[in-house]
């Protein structure tokens, strides 16, 4: 966004595009933070040079083009492989060594946009040898995000700080393993990709449709008001397995779910939780 | 200086510093004095590795508690809260605080003017937003909003800021209420209400 003030955001006509997305398109904001969805439709009304959330309502209601573009505005944000190198350092380090004990292994990335997390996740397992008896479900409601994780291409000018993270979060290996350059963009390994499957879930409106070991979800729950962080990490709590592992991000905390005391502290630091009783 | 009586009552103080910003806060944080009512933002922009001791550097030195935010974190009266490095910091309906890792804006994450421009909508003439030293432009565009809702706008003289540029950029964009040396800034928090026991 560039320094220009943001255009004045009307409460009335932002819950009235709210409904009108839900009732159209079944993509569920109505639970989202508002500060943050205020600011990121202030900009998409200057990208479409309307004046008044009404008059954007009206186009993505009749125009379904501008509705994907705005769900870009709406939902996509951009991460980093191996973001918070202590957490994944604490995976590998904690976390790994209980994995290690199960016959096969399942994995929840949950709002993985671009899919970062979910290589990086693959990466280390394939470091820790785990990744062939690993599945790693990476979910988004973004279908262009989707996309483009599946394709797994990112900037060149980030490697660098990738190749960082990626070392403090105690790599094996050399991240350039697992990319090959061409022009100002890096190429994934596809074999990566062998144990990755991405899909359409959405944490607002869809149900739990795996039992898994690990759950990540690192600043996704920020985006949320209360009520759907409840939903969310009851959705957590149901999927993962006795003793699973929720992972989550250093600003967030549980304090909003229904199961709080269902999930014990395990790397208090890095925002790793293990599930207590249930089955 | 004779102080500016503040002719209405301020709830919220919303921060914003970068180069030079930690020793210009530790001269003013201590002086926001006990039983202040109003809540205390603060973004500084610092190297990510630096940032997030800040809550336990600036506790010790200050007479009301300091924060460090985390996600939906409501927000209390008379308590200093600091931007977490790498999220932006933003006040929302409650009024209670969100996080985001959107972009970047004016190069900065936390960005001042994400702040300004979140607190400036929840508090409207009840904000006063004060910008400091710092390189770049950030603040500018959240000065604006904050003046355009009818709030109070502060920077530091930029003559006396150890980088001129940040204030100086709000000055050029819109008629700041008052440019002020540290030393007037800490006599305007003296002004501020507090609570009668305190």
């Amino acid at each position: 966004m560039n320094a220009e003030v943001a255009p004045a955001i009307n409460d009335v006509e932002l819950r009235l595009l709210i409904e009108a997305v839900y009732q159209t398109y079944h993509y569920d904001f109505r639970h989202y933070a508002r500060a943050s969805l205020r600011r990121r439709l202030a900009a998409a009304m200057v990208r479409f040079d309307c004046r008044t959330l009404s008059e954007l309502q009206s186009r993505l209601l009749h125009e379904s083009q501008v509705f994907a573009e705005l769900l870009e505005y709406m939902t996509v944000q951009v991460s980093d492989m191996f973001r918070d190198p202590s957490y994944f350092r604490a995976l590998r380090e904690k976390v790994v060594p209980l994995l290690r004990t199960y016959p096969s292994l399942k994995i929840w990335v949950a709002g993985c946009s671009s899919g970062e997390e979910a290589y990086s996740m693959a990466i280390l397992l394939r470091e820790e040898n785990l990744l062939d008896r690993s599945l790693i479900y990476a979910t988004d409601i973004n279908p262009t995000a989707l996309r483009r994780a599946e394709a797994g291409i990112y900037d060149a000018a980030k490697v660098p700080d990738f190749t960082r993270n990626h070392r403090l979060s105690g790599g094996r290996s050399s991240l350039s393993d697992y990319y090959s350059a061409a022009y100002d963009r890096v190429i994934l390994d596809k074999s990566l990709r062998r144990n990755i499957v991405f899909s359409d879930h959405s944490l607002a409106t869809d149900s739990v449709f795996a039992e898994v070991q690990l759950v990540s979800c690192r600043n996704v729950l920020i985006y949320f008001d209360r009520d759907l962080q409840s939903r969310a990490l009851d959705l957590f709590y149901d999927a993962l397995c006795r003793r699973g592992f929720l992972g989550i991000g250093l600003r967030e905390s549980l304090r909003f779910s229904s199961h709080v005391d269902a999930f014990a502290e395990f790397a208090r630091e890095d925002r790793i939780y293990q599930k207590v009783g249930g089955q | 200086m004779t102080v500016m009586a503040l002719e209405r009552d301020v709830t919220a103080i919303a921060i914003g510093a970068s180069t030079g910003g930690v020793e210009a806060l530790a001269r003013l944080l201590p002086a926001l004095p006990p039983g202040l009512q109003a809540s205390v933002f603060v973004v500084l922009h610092l190297p990510r590795e630096r940032a997030s001791l800040l809550a336990e550097i600036f506790a010790p030195r200050c007479r009301v508690p300091v924060r460090d935010v985390q996600d939906k974190d409501p927000i209390c009266g008379g308590t200093i809260y600091f931007a977490p490095p790498d999220y932006h910091l933003l006040v929302d309906d409650g009024p209670q605080f969100a996080l985001s890792m959107d972009d970047p804006v004016e190069f900065s994450r936390p960005s001042i003017s994400v702040l300004f421009e979140t607190a400036a909508a929840a508090y409207r003439e009840r904000l006063l937003a004060l910008l400091l030293t710092g390189a770049g432009s950030d603040g500018a565009a959240g000065m604006q909003a904050v003046h355009a809702a009818g709030g109070i706008t502060v920077v530091q003289q930029p003559g006396e800021a150890r980088m001129p540029q940040m204030p100086q950029a709000a000055l050029d964009r819109i008629a700041v209420d008052y440019v002020l040396t540290l030393e007037e800034i800490m006599n305007l928090f003296e002004a501020l209400p507090r609570t009668v026991h305190a």
